[in-house]
Formats: C-alpha cells, structure tokens, sequence
C-alpha cells in the first residue's frame, strides 16, 4: 500500500465509545466469570471510556507512559483479583487497550489505508482481519494447546487447577521420562527411526530417477504413467491398506519389516515426484549439453551439474516422503505386525484407549520435529529458486 | 551434408532424402534419435514404474478381485455344487439324496481340513444360522461312519487295521491313476496347498471299480493324511467316512456278487464285509437328525445361488442389496447401512469441503494481499499444521473437544455453559466435521493462495473506479477468477476427506464415522474381507473419478506442495 493517509487525532466522540464498546465487551466475560453479567458490562465499559478519556486527553504526548502505566495498572488489578494467572491476564489486557486507545485517539488506524475510504469500508477492513485472525487462531491453537498440557503432572487430558494458578507442583516431566523410559513407547521409536529413513531412501532413489525420465521433452504416455505414480497420493489409505493387507499376505510380506517398508515407499513416492519435477521445470538443458561439449559423460554430468542443481527439490521430497512414513498409521495397521509397531500406531492405539497424557509429551516433540522439518524444506525452497535464477518468494 | 560442396548438397536435395553426417536419411535419424530419447526416459521411469505396479498397483487389483471372488462354495462343497445343478429350489422341495450324499463326503473333507467354519461364515453373510448349522454338522459327521464302522470289525477285526485296509484298496494290477489325481486337485483347491508328491497310495483300477465310493473316499484319506498330516497313510486308521462307503457300495445292488468272485488282496476281508449286509446309508435322514435346517429350502438355495466362482453378491450387499432366487431384491429395512454410510460420507465430505472454503478464502485473500514479508510470516501459521503429524492434531482435538476439554472448560469458566450442561462436541458428528476442517484446510488455502496471487490487485481498482462498488467488484471481477482456485481446493479436500479414517475413528464416536471406518471393521474384525473389498472398490470408483476431474481441472503436473 503505497498511499497512505496524513494521521490526525479523531476527536474523543470517536473513540470513547469505542473504546468502551470493547470495554464492555470484555467486561461481559469478566462479569460471567464473576456471576454478573450486566455488572460487568457496564462497570468494563464505564472503566475503559474513563480510561480512554485520561490517556488519550491528558496523556495524549505521553504515550510510552500512559501505556506502560496502564499495562502494569492492569496486571495488579489481575494479580489482585486471581493470582499470577490472573496477572498475566490482566497485563495482556492492558497491552492491549494501552496500543488500543493509542491507535484509534491519533489515528494511525488510518495510516496504511488509502484516503478515500469511507468509515464502514475502514471498518470492514478491520474487521475482516479480525475473522481472519480468529482463522489463524483455529489453525494454531489446537497444536499450542497440546505443548503445557504434556507437562501436566497429573495424568489428565486437561488443565488442572494447579496448571491454572501456575503453581510449579501443577507441572512436571513425568510424561517425558515415561516416554524416554517405557519400552512399548522406545521400541516404537525405534521402529519408526528403522523404518522411516529405509522407506525415504527406496521412493527418493526411485522417484528422483523416474522425475528425471519425465521431464524430458519426449516421454510416451507421460500422463498415464504420470497419474500412476501420483495415485498413491490420490487413493485412500484405507484402500491401500486393504489392498495391501490382502495382496501382501498372499506373497507372505504382511508383518514383515520389509513388506511396511516398501508400502510407506509406495506412499512417499508421490510427494518425491512432484518436489523433483517442480525443481525440474525451471532446469536450463543447455547446462547439461555444455557439459557434455567439455567432454563429460553422462555420469559426471548428471553428478557434477544436473545432481547438485536439483539437490534441494530431491531433498525436500525425501523430507515428505520420510514424514509421510514417519506419521503413516493406517497401512502400517493392516501390513504391519506387533513387531512393526511404530510410532503413531503406539499413538493410534493411546488415544483410542486414552492410556495416558504420555501421548502429549510425543505430540510436543513431534511437534518441534515438524516446525524442524517446515523450517528446512522453506530453506531449501528458497535455496532451489535462487539456484534456477529466479527470485526467492 | 557428406559433401562439403553446394552444388553436391542442392543435388542430394533434388535427387533424394535429405542426408545426416553418416549417409542415413535425415528423417531417419531423427527419428532415432527421438526413439533413443524415448527409450532412455522410459528406463528412467521403469524401475519405479514396476516397483509401483508391484507393491500398489497389484494390491488395489488383488483388492477389486476379492470383491467377486467366490471360489470357496465351489472349493469346499464341489461335488455336492456338481449335483445340485438340477436342482430346482422354487418348487419348495429339499434336494434328493444324491445331493445329501455329495455333501456327506465334500463336508467330511472339508471338516477335516478345518474348511467347513469358514464356508459357514462366508455364507452366513448371505443367510444367518448356515454358520451354526456347517459347525454343528461338521461334528457330529464321524457317527455316520461309526454306526457302519463297528459291525465291520466285528466280523473281521482287520477291516479297523489301517494297513490292512491300505492293502485291500491297493489291489494288484494297473492303479486309478485318474481317481488320484482328481483327488489331489480338490484337495489343493480346498486347503491352498500343494499336494503333490509322493503319498504311498495308488487306488488299484479293479479295486476302484469295484467300490467306486469307497475308493475315493479312502483316496481323499489318503492324500489328506499322507500331505497335510504327513503320515502313512498305511500306518493310519481309516476315516469314518470310507466305512460309510464301503456299505454304500456293498448296498448297491450287483456289488455283493462281484465280490465273490474277486481274488485280489484282502479278498476274504472283503467278503467278511460283504457278509454284514449293511443297509444303504440314508444321508438325509442322517443330516435332518443332525439339524432340520437342512431341509430348509432357502439354506441350499443360497449355497446354490453362491455356487458359481465369481458373484456380484458382495456388491449388491454394499449398496443393501442381496440376491433371491427371484432375482436381486433390497435387504429388509433394519440391514441396510451402507447406503446410510455412503450418504453420511458424501454429506459430511461435503459439509467439510464447504467449511474449508468459507474459512480458507479469507485467509488466502489475505495472504495474497499482504506485503510479501508479512504475508511469509504468516504461512508458517498455515504450513506448521500442515506439517505437524495427523495423529498429533487429532489427538490435540480429542483434548480440545471432550467434555472435560479445553473448549468446555474455558466455555464454563466464562460462565457461558453451566458446569451440568458441557457441550458435546465429540464421539458425534460435529466433533469429525470440526477436526477433519482444521485438518484439511491447509489443503484448501494452499491451492487458493496460489491462484490468488496470480490474480492483479489492479482489477478490482479497476472495477471500482469505474464505479462497482466493494461487493460488486468483488463478486463479479474477483471471485470469477479464484474459481479454479476453488475448484482445486475443494476437489482436493473433498478427494481427501471422503477416505479418511483416523480421525473419525478417534473423534467420530458412532455416528460421525465414514464407509472407511466400516471397510477398515470387515477387514480386520469381521473378516467379511469380500465385502470390505466390495466397498472399497466403490469408494475408490469415487475417489478415481473427483481424481479424473482433478487432472482435468487443475492438472496433476501442477499438484504443489507447501506453497
């Protein structure tokens, strides 16, 4: 947004009611919380329009102050009134009316918006990102929920009081000793650590090499043969699973090491295929023909040029492909035996008998694996376009 | 050119075919070159290639097979199968004798071999109490024989002696070598397993003529004993079932002067038993004492209408359907759940494809209109669910969702739900809808972010300086443009969500589970693998073609991942 908007202070029949419309609005979950509903309501909004009218009249050069101030104001009352999680409470909230009375009374709420806009499209565009903000709340909540439950001491799947006064007895590793320290739950580590990198291994040899056969200029039935590879992406697990279950009993590898790993190979191989024939796409040939013009054959060239270009896509795909192993649980119920319980079956299993909050403390470290993961794969994206020459999005 | 000269070259042209540098064709060449080009990408892409028809391709095939394979009525009963053909069940009457005698000596066999359950499951999908009805027979089949059996030994105590009997029936002279390999035929087709080899056993050709019955009844001893037990069958005592033969055979008229004129070995055992005089064995009279179910006409008509190899029975049951003698027919009102579950399927899928979008567009225009840097930053909110495992989401919904969860107690503590009153919001439809949206929407945003970016800001300045206001320049320039966004998301969700199976399983409780959830039951607890196949098969015919209209829509080349 290039044109922005000269800001002027609004004049205080703006923002004190709006202000107290939000005040109001937390007062009601204050108020219901405490029993009293209209009282809440109308004490919250009374409170922030009184509030409102100090900062922005009085305090209006003394920003930094007046936010502070209120800031730690709040952060008492909350201690106060509901002890050091009533504190933290009471802090964000005055962080938050500080930056929100600020931000209406001088009018900055304007300044990145072009001039023209009339106050209900102003007010639209806030609140539209407000929906998607509250998006993005449902996106991410459920996986930060997860992260102080694993410490819960007790063994609930739920916030005890104790976890809610933040009182340090509430919290404790239990759930991670037992995870380090059970067998059932080593042993599925151990086979998903056995099991993942072989399966990786197989679909990113295989798919690397059919990725490259595809993407040559003149591939007979390149639709068809690309629309196999990519169905097991497409088809349902479950259908997978049973196809496997019955086709791999047949030939004697159902409950074998060997007969989960090539099924999670078969599963990961899409994903290889796609990230390879991306990077592919942008690879400039006449690299290759130059190469081969200084005199190298085919192997050097594919090592020496195409290989480290293509390096970045190849890796990526491994790294789906190893999560798609790593996190698979259908198949490897029906191909699988006792002895190739993995990780999520052991998972699978837990929840279904919810046994204990153990599978939270997995579910944490899952989750710094994947946010591991998510950070390597952006990396290597942005590596792989600023290889081909283009510019990193 | 060969020839460096103009003149030689203009003449080539004229004169013929255009050259290359090694005097072919230059039409020819190409063309080599091409079919060398083709050749070393299909030997790039045929090592995965097979490895995907071996260890994918071939379990989906073996899955759509099993869902009309029917081989096990015609492998367990198959004589009792051959004379049942004229039997004509409308006409109310049990099948004949012949029929009964058939399945006398086919289910002493396959009760022996531990067949006879399985058959009795298989076709107790079709008709309740024939599981009860083989299992109760099949134990109670050695009285028959034993009836017969004792006034044998009786008169000659070498008739119970396995290697006296094992002599009688060799004989002298040529062997039966057809009788064996019959035998051996229906035993591999009713165990799975080999049976050849060397048994110890050659009926004789005379003997077998003789006693027809009792030949092959000690043939299928025999080779069972000598393959599957691993014994001789010489060191065996016979079944009960060649005792029940042998006074078949002795009852036959005709058969009782013949022996007296055989000399082979164990001829006077022969005529010790000749001597007993036996009655004809009433098989009838012996099943109906066992269960007068076996007279019931709808039993042998199911075990006729399921006689065939291949059956479209599994498929008619999928979609509440069976077969009648009269023809295929809805099942009664109380059986039918798969048409149910196919409509929830469908429904919820759709339910889900459609909170994806409304809550997927918002963020994806969003994305697509902020500053790169802001808009990056923000991604990582939609790739980190993307990337963190299924079963951890899942179970973070279960912790979110339960009645003592997250959700309910922050609900209780703002005072907005009464601590009696805890929403349900899991083991029920709503819990699937909302975990499997969360799930899949990362599926959605991606494929519309990528469309939207491509979309000019400047269109809907456009739109409205030429007077449209928001709503218009919005819905009749921008969303025109986002629909292949849409589309692809949508295909993808709807695609991803109809087959899913953890989660409902996990959050679903009864009412919120998917025809998967059913297919996963038949296979791994119901073992009714024809029908979980069955219903696979048509859930996969869905899938194939939402995946069709994907290729055609979006195209599979242009499948992203990650943004």
């Amino acid at each position: 947004m290039a044109a922005l908007t000269p800001v002027k202070p609004t004049p205080a029949s703006f923002y004190v009611p709006v202000v107290a419309a939000a005040g109001g609005f937390a007062g009601i979950f204050v108020g219901t919380a405490q029993g009293a509903t209209l009282l809440g309501l109308v004490a919250g909004a009374a409170l922030l329009a009184g509030i409102a009218l100090l900062l922005a009249g009085a305090l209006s050069e003394k920003e930094k102050a007046g936010r502070w101030g209120l800031f730690v104001l709040m952060a008492l009352a909350g201690f106060t009134l509901g002890g050091l999680m009533g504190g933290i409470i009471g802090a964000l909230f005055g962080w938050f009316f500080g930056w929100f009375i600020y931000w209406l009374s001088t009018g900055r709420y304007r300044q990145k918006l072009v001039p023209y806009l009339t106050p209900g499209q102003v007010l639209w565009h806030y609140t539209f990102r407000v929906i998607c903000g509250a998006i993005f709340v449902f996106l991410i909540t459920p996986i930060i929920v997860v992260m102080p439950l694993s410490f819960n001491a007790q063994d609930f799947f739920t916030f005890t009081p104790e976890m809610l006064r933040l009182d340090p007895d509430g919290f404790s590793m239990k759930h991670y000793d037992d995870f380090f320290t059970n067998s059932d739950w080593q042993n599925a580590l151990w086979n998903s650590l056995t099991i993942a990198p072989m399966a990786t291994l197989l679909s990113v040899t295989f798919g690397t090499l059919a990725a490259i056969g595809l993407s040559q200029p003149h591939v007979p039935y390149r639709q068809a043969i690309m629309a196999i590879l990519i169905s097991p992406m497409i088809v349902p697990l479950i259908i997978s699973a049973a196809g496997m279950y019955f086709f791999y009993s047949r030939i004697g590898l159902q409950g074998t090491y060997i007969g989960v790993v090539l099924a999670h190979a078969a599963l990961g191989i899409p994903f290889v295929i796609i990230t390879v024939t991306a990077t592919l796409v942008g690879f400039d040939r006449s690299l290759t023909r130059a190469a081969a013009n200084m005199g190298a054959n085919p192997t050097t060239t594919f090592f020496r040029i195409q290989m480290p270009l293509i390096l970045p896509g190849v890796i990526s795909g491994g790294l789906f492909a190893f999560i798609t192993s790593f996190d698979e649980v259908v198949v490897v119920l029906f191909v699988g035996s006792a002895g190739q319980k993995t990780l999520p079956w052991q998972m699978f299993t837990g929840l279904r008998e919810q046994i204990s909050p153990t599978i939270l403390a997995v579910a944490t470290i899952l989750v710094a694996l994947s946010i591991l993961l998510l950070a390597t794969v952006e990396i290597l994206r942005r590596r792989s376009e600023r290889l081909r020459g283009m510019t990193p999005a | 050119m060969t020839s460096t000269s103009d003149s030689s070259a203009e003449q080539a042209a004229a004169s013929g075919p255009m050259l290359a540098a090694d005097g072919t064709p230059l039409k020819k060449s190409i063309a080599r070159a091409l079919r060398m080009q083709k050749l070393r990408a299909l030997a790039l892409i045929a090592p995965l290639l097979i490895f995907i028809l071996v260890t994918f391709i071939a379990p989906i095939a073996d899955m759509l097979f099993r869902s009309v394979e029917n081989q096990i009525v015609s492998t367990t009963l198959p004589r009792t199968i051959t004379t049942l053909e004229g039997w004509d069940g409308s006409a109310g009457e049990a099948p004949g004798e012949d029929v009964f005698a058939a399945l006398y000596y086919d289910m002493f066999v396959a009760a022996e071999a531990k067949e006879h359950t399985k058959l009795g499951t298989r076709l107790n999908y079709e008709q309740t109490g024939i599981s009860s009805l083989f299992r109760k027979s099949g134990r109670k089949l050695d009285d028959l024989g034993k009836d017969y059996q004792k006034p044998f030994e009786k008169a000659a105590k070498d008739l119970g002696d396995g290697a006296a009997f094992h002599a009688l029936m060799t004989g002298t002279g040529p062997s039966d070598s057809a009788l064996l390999e019959s035998t051996r035929a229906r035993l591999e087709a009713l165990t799975g397993d080999s049976m050849a080899g060397e048994i110890g056993f050659a009926p004789g050709a005379e003997i077998s003529a003789l006693l027809p019955l009792t030949a092959a009844a000690y043939a299928d001893f025999a080779v069972f004993t000598a393959r599957v037990d691993g014994d001789a069958p010489a060191d065996e005592d016979p079944w009960e079932a060649v005792y029940t033969a042998l006074a078949h055979d002795l009852a036959t008229p005709g058969t009782i002067e013949k022996i007296a004129s055989y000399t082979g070995p164990g001829a006077e055992l022969l005529q010790a038993a000749a001597d007993v005089a036996p009655s004809l064995p009433d098989y009838r009279a012996f099943f109906e004492d066992v269960d007068e179910d076996w007279l019931d006409v709808a039993n042998w008509s199911t075990i006729q209408t399921y006689a065939p190899n291949y059956t479209s029975g599994y498929f008619l049951n999928a979609i509440d359907m069976q077969k009648t003698p009269d023809g295929t027919a809805l099942r009664d009102d109380d059986e039918r759940i798969y048409i149910m579950l196919f409509k929830r399927t469908m429904f919820m899928s759709l339910v889900i494809t459609f909170s994806c979008i409304l809550l997927g567009y918002p963020v994806a225009w969003l994305l697509a209109n902020l500053p790169m840097r802001t808009a990056n930053l923000l991604m990582i909110l939609v790739l980190l669910p993307f990337w963190t495992s299924l079963l951890v989401r899942t179970s973070a919904w279960k912790v979110m969702l339960q009645q003592q969860g997250v959700i309910n107690d922050v609900l209780v503590w703002l005072g907005l739900v009464e601590d009696t009153a805890r929403l349900i919001m899991i083991n029920n439809q709503l819990g699937t809808i909302i975990a499997m949206t969360h799930i899949l929407l990362p599926f959605m945003i991606l494929p519309l972010y990528s469309v939207m970016q491509t979309i000019p800001p400047t269109y809907l300045r456009a739109a409205k300086s030429l007077g449209a206001t928001n709503w218009t320049a919005f819905w009749r320039v921008y969303f025109p443009q986002s629909i292949p966004g849409i589309g692809a998301g949508s295909i993808l969700v709807f695609i991803l969500a109809i087959g899913y199976y953890i989660t409902p399983e996990i959050v679903g409780g009864t009412t919120g589970t998917f025809i998967s959830n059913r297919i996963a039951y038949h296979i791994s607890s119901s073992l009714n693998w024809g029908l979980g196949a069955a219903l696979g098969a048509i859930l996969l015919a869905a899938v194939l073609l939402l995946y069709w209209c994907y290729d055609q829509i979006v195209g599979i080349d242009n499948v992203k991942l990650g943004g």
